[in-house]
C-alpha cells in the first residue's frame, strides 16, 4: 500500500461503506460526546420516529456549558442564570436515564468540560473517531484521533447508527520547525498559526500539526493546539501519538491497566503519517519566530505579536473590527486597559494552565480596575489545583476561583463580559458579543491573562517573570526588568 | 424535511464578511430544546437598536428584504460553532439559500439537513450579485443552477447525495438505518472492541 498520512489511516480504518460519486462514505463513531446544548433536540428527533441509541456505551454525557461557576446555596441549589438552563440540564439527565447513556453528573467527581474530561478521563484514545455536537471537539486530535465538531442532526444519526455520512475532506501539514522561545506556549502558536494561515485558511481540511515544536509540547499544549483548528475553519486537527501521549494515558480511568495497556500502546504505534504520504498543502511555520500573540479584531484569525503595531484595515469589516474593539492602526494591543480576565475554557482550563497562571499571580495583587475569573475546566482540575494551593492564590491576589465549566468563554451561564468592557480571555473566540453583548474580547494565552491581570492593561508575561511556559517549576520564576517592555506593561508587583 | 427545487427571489445583500454563528444566533439563546421559533433571535444583537426597536438600518429590517429567501453574503459565512441552532433561525427567517464565495464546514453541512441551500460561487460573481439586490434570481436544485435575470447561468457544487435528499425532502436518518446490515458487519468483523 502506499505511503498514507495519519488521517488517511484513520478514515480507511473507520469506513463501513466507502464513498462513491452517489453516496457520501459511512464512517463509523467510536466515542461520542454529548452536553446538554447540542444534544435535546437529537433525542426529541428520535424519540418521535420510535428509535432508540444503536450503541449507548459508546455515548458518554457531561453537563458543562448552562451550569452554575458559583457553589451551591446552603440548601444545596444550585444558581443557574435562568429557568431555561435550569430546564436543559434536566433534560440531559432525563434523556441519559431513559436511553442508558452515562452522564457525568453536577455531582460526579469526573464531570467537566466535555473536551477537558474527554481526555482526563482516558475515554479519548489514539485511533478513534470522536464526535460531539461541539466544533470543539477538535481538540482530541491531539491524541492522533480523528475528531470533529457536528450539528445536532449529526448527533442523531450518531445515537441512531453509531455512523456518519462523510465526504473525505483534505489534508493539511502545519510543519512547526524549531523550538518555542522561552516564555511562549501552545496558545501563543496557535494563535500564530491562524493569523499566518486565516481564519478561513483551513476550510476543507483536517490539520496534522507536526515538526519539532510539536514534539517538544506536552499533551495539553497539544490539546490547545488542536482545539482552535475549527478557528482556522479546520474541522479537525491532529497529532500522530508518542510516549508522550502514551505516558499521559497510561492509569487513567477508562484506559486499560497492565498487559492491556502494552498492548495498546502496540496498536496505538500504528497511528502515523509515513515517510512520503502527500498532503493535499504543507504549511510551515518558524517556532523560534512566534512571540506572546494576541487578538486585535474580532475573529481569531486578527491575531499578531502583542507588541506588534496594529495593522491599517484591508476591508470594512476588518475596520469594523478595529472599530469595535477600540483600537486603532499602528498601536499597539499591549497597554490597552483591562476591565476583565478569564482563565478557563476547553482551550486553557487544564491543571496546567491553572499552574502558570498561579505563578504569575502568587504574591501579587490583580490591578483595581480589573474582575478576573479563574475557571478550572474540570471537577479533577479542581480537586488537583486546589490540592496544590492554587485556589489560595488565586483569591489571594484578588481573583474569583470557579467550579467548573464552560463558563465567560461561551457566556451562557450568566458569567458575562459587560457591554464596552475589555476582556482577555483564555478562550478560543473574538467574535463580537462572544463574551456578552457589546464584550470587546482579546484572545491570549494564560500567561498574558494573568500579567494582563496584574498591570490592568494588556501586558507581555515576559515582563513579570522568566520561563513562562507551561510546566516550568516555581525556581523559573525570576523577577526581571521589564527591558524593552510595551507601555503601561512595566507595572512593579 | 420538506423537499426544496427550487428558490426565485430577489436577494438580500450584505457584503460583510466572516458572519459568524454568534451573530447568526448568540449563544444565550440557545439554551432551548426547541429547534422551532428561533428566527427572532436571529442576529439579535445586531438588529435592534439600545431600547430595542428594529434598528432601520440592519439589513434584515429594510422593508425593501422583507420576505426575500436568497442571502448573499461576505466570504466565510457561518463560521463558527456547530449550533444547528444557526440554520434554524435562518429557515425560521424565511431563508432558503445563502450565497458567498466560502461558507464554513459545519454550518453548510447543518444547512443542508434542514433545507438551507448553502451555494459558493467565485468572489467575482458574488460581488455582481451583492451591486444588484433588485434581481429576482432563479435556483434550480435539479441542474445545480442559479440564473440571473439577463440569462446568464452560473453553476454550483452541489454533492449528488446532499442534491437527491434536497430534492425529494428525505433526510439522512432514513438512509443510515437502512444500512444497518453493513454497520452490523463492520462491528463484528475489523472493529470487535
Amino acid at each position: 500500500m502506499s505511503a498514507r498520512t495519519l488521517f488517511d489511516k484513520l478514515w480507511d480504518a473507520h469506513l463501513v461503506e466507502a464513498e462513491t460519486a452517489e453516496a457520501p462514505a459511512l464512517m463509523y463513531i467510536d466515542l461520542h460526546l454529548i452536553h446538554e446544548v447540542t444534544s435535546p433536540q437529537a433525542f426529541a428527533e428520535l424519540e418521535s420516529r420510535g428509535i432508540t441509541l444503536r450503541r449507548p456505551e459508546r455515548t458518554k454525557a457531561t453537563l458543562d456549558h448552562s451550569t452554575p461557576t458559583l457553589p451551591a446555596d446552603s440548601d444545596g441549589e444550585l444558581p443557574y442564570h435562568n429557568e431555561a438552563a435550569r430546564g436543559q440540564v434536566q433534560r440531559l439527565r432525563e434523556n441519559c436515564a431513559r436511553h442508558a447513556v452515562e452522564l457525568f453528573d453536577m455531582d460526579s467527581e469526573a464531570r467537566g468540560i466535555v473536551h477537558v474530561i474527554g481526555p482526563e478521563l482516558g475515554l479519548t484514545q489514539p485511533g478513534m473517531t470522536i464526535v460531539c455536537g461541539d466544533s470543539h471537539t477538535s481538540t482530541h486530535g491531539a491524541f492522533g484521533a480523528l475528531a470533529f465538531g457536528i450539528g445536532t442532526s449529526e448527533v442523531g444519526h450518531v445515537m441512531a447508527s453509531q455512523c456518519l455520512l462523510q465526504r473525505k475532506p483534505k489534508t493539511l501539514a502545519i510543519e512547526v520547525d524549531g523550538a518555542l522561545a522561552s516564555g511562549i506556549s501552545a496558545k501563543d502558536l496557535i494563535l500564530h498559526i491562524i493569523g499566518q494561515i486565516g481564519v478561513n485558511g483551513g476550510t476543507g481540511h483536517v490539520i496534522e500539526y507536526r515538526g519539532a515544536a510539536i514534539r517538544a509540547l506536552d499533551m495539553e499544549g497539544r490539546m490547545t493546539l488542536c482545539n482552535m483548528s475549527i478557528e482556522a475553519g479546520a474541522r479537525a486537527g491532529m497529532i500522530a501519538p508518542d510516549q508522550v501521549t502514551f505516558d499521559y494515558l497510561a492509569g487513567r480511568p477508562r484506559v486499560p491497566a497492565g498487559a492491556a495497556f502494552d498492548a495498546a500502546v502496540a496498536g496505538w504505534k500504528n497511528w502515523y503519517s509515513d515517510d512520503g504520504a502527500a498532503f493535499d498543502r504543507v504549511v510551515r511555520v518558524d517556532a523560534a519566530s512566534v512571540r506572546p500573540t494576541v487578538t486585535w479584531g474580532t475573529h481569531p484569525g486578527t491575531a499578531l505579536a502583542i507588541d506588534a503595531a496594529i495593522p491599517v484595515a484591508k476591508d470594512a469589516a476588518q475596520q469594523r473590527g478595529i472599530d469595535y474593539m477600540g483600537f486603532k492602526a499602528g498601536e499597539t494591543v499591549a497597554g490597552s486597559a483591562v476591565d476583565v480576565v478569564f482563565v478557563g475554557s476547553c482551550t486553557n482550563g487544564r491543571i496546567g494552565d491553572m499552574r502558570e497562571v498561579a505563578r504569575i499571580l502568587r504574591g501579587r495583587r490583580i490591578h483595581e480596575r480589573v474582575r478576573m475569573l479563574v475557571v478550572p475546566g474540570s471537577a479533577q482540575v479542581k480537586r488537583e489545583a486546589e490540592a496544590e494551593g492554587i485556589d489560595a492564590v488565586v483569591r489571594a491576589a484578588g481573583a474569583e476561583w470557579r467550579e467548573p465549566g464552560c463558563s465567560m468563554c461561551i457566556a451562557m451561564n450568566g458569567d458575562l463580559v459587560l457591554p464596552g468592557q475589555l476582556a482577555v480571555s483564555t478562550s478560543n473566540r473574538n467574535f463580537e458579543g462572544r463574551q456578552g453583548p457589546g464584550a470587546r474580547t482579546v484572545l491570549a494565552s494564560p500567561a498574558t491573562a494573568a500579567a494582563s491581570a496584574i498591570a490592568g492593561v494588556v501586558a507581555d508575561a515576559r515582563t513579570y517573570v522568566v520561563g513562562a511556559h507551561q510546566g516550568a517549576t516555581n525556581t523559573d520564576a525570576k523577577l526581571v526588568a521589564p527591558e524593552g517592555a510595551p507601555a503601561g506593561a512595566g507595572v512593579s508587583a | 424535511m420538506n423537499p426544496l427545487r427550487s428558490v426565485t427571489s430577489k436577494s438580500i445583500c450584505w457584503a460583510r464578511s466572516n458572519i459568524d454563528t454568534d451573530q447568526i444566533i448568540p449563544a444565550r439563546f440557545l439554551s432551548t430544546t426547541e429547534r422551532v421559533g428561533l428566527g427572532r433571535f436571529a442576529f439579535n444583537d445586531w438588529r435592534y437598536l439600545k431600547d430595542g426597536s428594529p434598528d432601520p438600518d440592519f439589513v434584515f429590517n429594510k422593508p425593501e428584504n422583507a420576505g426575500r429567501s436568497i442571502l448573499v453574503a461576505g466570504p466565510n459565512f457561518g463560521c463558527g460553532s456547530s449550533r444547528e441552532h444557526a440554520p434554524w433561525a435562518l429557515t425560521d427567517l424565511g431563508l432558503q439559500a445563502v450565497v458567498s464565495s466560502e461558507i464554513a464546514d459545519i454550518f453548510r453541512g447543518n444547512s443542508l439537513k434542514n433545507g438551507l441551500l448553502p451555494i459558493v460561487l467565485d468572489q467575482a460573481i458574488v460581488d455582481e450579485l451583492l451591486a444588484h439586490p433588485e434581481w429576482e434570481l432563479a435556483i434550480e436544485v435539479a441542474d445545480k443552477s442559479l440564473r440571473l435575470p439577463d440569462g446568464r447561468r452560473f453553476h454550483f457544487h452541489l454533492d449528488a447525495f446532499q442534491q437527491i435528499c434536497l430534492l425529494e425532502g428525505v433526510d439522512e436518518l432514513g438512509y443510515l438505518l437502512a444500512r444497518s446490515p453493513s454497520i452490523q458487519k463492520f462491528e463484528e468483523s475489523c472493529h470487535a472492541r
